[in-house]
């Protein structure tokens, strides 16, 4: 029955562009990903034993990069089945070998538990002894639950990622429509999940920096980022795959078109979230609220936030409103580029006031931690590029996306 | 009230409306129409039919740049209202904040511009569609009433330069409109 949906001769046509030919230069992407890995790793162990402090929070911001990327892809890939999206189904494997590198980037987590004490102050052993916040907050921030809480959104998320890329890739085996509608029906809930576990996820890893500091929108900041990260990522991805002459007749410049109406619209999204929460703060002028962006108006780190006012919204937001520049590879991946940067710059500015109140100060540190995390996500989204096509070839609407026009 | 209302140039004729049976005859007979250099002409169908825009020759709608022009023209009048009153004529100390505390006039900025957007998008597209027009010549035609329902039409207006009563309806023949009729104004 399942032979009469969706006749395996398409599948058949889109398999010579939808895999990496062998010889072809991607097929290296594990073993470069890999060396980018080793030598930043072993930059952060030489650079990293003089000053552990400064490695753990590069290695944080590090980390918390890539595990938003991820999770911004589970996002995208559980909307397009919750919604039935169409069009996103020719470019919806790019998500999937995203937000399945999560349990390596779990892995990656790891050192982050060995410097709790370097990064939160709450985990400092004595800390809520004279500091009546932090001892009425013991109950949930306390080392044992972190751990736990650690451990279990890891778990969740791995769950899902992996649930939803394996039925995606036995279905390129056997064209089962019901794997369509059994990710469908779990996508519902599936995003109430995603979204209580990287709200709390975000505070945990991020807000409790500043232990006495809260927001109630930070979740919602988190996944805006989050979003705009993967679809900066998704944008870079898709027009580098077709110069690479994969894909390059399968994604036409209407799904380019798409993912940069996703871009330009979560970049207004995230401006909208990003000011609501400072205009509420700075409007209240409560000073255990004022106290977070107080460390960020001062000194350089006011440029930084000026950086991201202008980098992250304005000029994006100007660049990315016409028809054109999202149609055209070149222009759209320079957009992404910038904004998948600006994401990191968000990330950077969120995490690294809490080290150095003082002013921005740039470490290589930063720079060994993010090519040390991102050569082990390359590597492990190389292997993955490998294993199966970049499309998935045999959804029963796989004809329907890549038909797709914008009216 | 007459300047609100758009009015079709005066003549004896509106054009000459031209009926097909198939998408496919239409938007052939519309590249034709479209290489014979008409340009005050349309097509009218029951649904959308994907391409057509490309057959006709249309260009880009300048709807967009009303609407930009809408937006930053909202921005500018909703940030410099909130400057001009709580700046310049009634300098109030609220809250302990500056007079031009400019954060507290994003909001506002930001529903001004979708507003000014908003009516420019609306009253552009009907600017640019030329309406509200009471009523319209193509309304004389009883063929025209089926274009709801399951008929194709192409209308080509009389005062086209390169329109011509006979040779027109012609040419519309000769594309294999299933009915050619001449409608007055």
């Amino acid at each position: 029955m399942s032979e009469r949906f969706h006749p395996p001769t398409l599948a058949a046509a889109v398999m010579g562009q939808a895999t990496i030919p062998p010889g072809h230069p991607w097929n290296r992407l594990p073993v470069v990903g890999a060396g980018c890995a080793l030598l930043g790793a072993v930059a952060c162990a030489i650079l990293g034993a003089a000053n552990p402090k400064q490695f753990f929070f590069s290695w944080l911001v590090a980390v918390l990069f890539f595990v938003s990327l991820a999770v911004g892809a589970l996002f995208f890939v559980l909307i397009q089945y919750a919604s039935q999206g169409g069009w996103g189904i020719v470019v919806r494997r790019v998500g999937e070998i995203t937000f399945a590198t999560l349990p390596v980037i779990a892995a990656l987590f790891v050192p982050v538990l060995f410097g709790l004490r370097e990064l939160y102050p709450w985990a400092v052993p004595g800390a809520a002894d004279h500091d009546a916040l932090l001892r009425w907050k013991a109950p949930y921030l306390n080392v044992p639950f972190f751990l736990i809480r650690a451990a279990l959104f890891f778990v969740i998320w791995s769950f899902i990622a992996l649930a939803y890329y394996r039925g995606s890739r036995r279905q390129d085996l056997t064209g089962d429509p019901r794997v369509s509608a059994r990710l469908r029906r779990f996508a519902g809930p599936g995003l109430i999940v995603l979204a209580l576990t990287s709200t709390l996820a975000s505070v945990d890893w991020i807000v409790s920096l500043t232990p006495h500091w809260y927001s109630t929108m930070f979740g919602v900041y988190f996944f805006a980022g989050s979003f705009v990260g993967f679809i900066a990522l998704l944008s870079v991805v898709v027009v580098a795959m077709r110069r690479a002459g994969l894909l390059d007749t399968l994604i036409s410049p209407e799904h380019l078109h798409d993912v940069g109406k996703f871009l330009f619209a979560f970049t207004a999204f995230w401006a909208y979230i990003a000011f609501s929460q400072f205009l509420l703060i700075w409007y209240a002028n409560l000073p255990e609220e004022t106290i977070w962006f107080k460390a960020r108006m001062q000194g350089s780190w006011m440029a930084v936030s000026v950086l991201l006012i202008m980098g992250h919204f304005v000029a994006p937001f100007f660049y990315l409103m016409g028809r054109t520049v999202k149609r055209k590879g070149p222009t759209l991946a320079l957009g992404g580029a910038w904004l998948l940067a600006m994401h990191f710059v968000d990330l950077y500015w969120q995490v690294m006031p809490t080290l150095h109140p003082e002013g921005l100060r740039p470490s290589v540190l930063d720079a060994a931690a993010l090519v040390a995390v991102g050569g082990c996500f390359v590597a492990a989204a190389g292997w993955l590029m490998r294993r199966q096509a970049l499309v998935p070839v045999r959804d029963p609407r796989l004809a329907e996306s890549l038909a797709f026009e914008n009216a | 009230m007459a300047l609100l209302i758009p009015q079709l140039p005066k003549g004896p004729y509106y054009g000459i409306l031209a009926e097909f049976a198939t998408p496919t005859d239409l938007y052939q007979a519309c590249e034709r129409v479209r290489d014979a250099g008409f340009t005050r002409w349309d097509a009218h169908t029951p649904f959308p039919v994907h391409g057509l825009e490309r057959a006709m020759g249309l260009r880009r709608s300048p709807l967009p740049w009303i609407v930009l022009v809408m937006g930053l023209t909202g921005a500018a009048a909703g940030f410099g209202l909130q400057w001009w009153v709580h700046a310049r004529a009634y300098p109030l100390v609220i809250s302990g904040k500056p007079y031009l505390t400019w954060p507290a006039f994003i909001p506002i900025t930001f529903e001004v511009s979708i507003l000014f957007a908003a009516l420019g998008a609306v009253l552009g597209m009907l600017g640019l569609n030329r309406l509200p027009m009471l009523h319209h010549p193509l309304f004389r035609s009883r063929v025209f009433e089926r274009v709801s329902d399951d008929a194709f039409f192409i209308s080509i207006e009389s005062w086209d330069p390169r329109f011509d009563a006979s040779a027109t309806g012609k040419l519309l023949e000769s594309l294999g409109a299933r009915s050619v009729e001449l409608l007055e104004s």
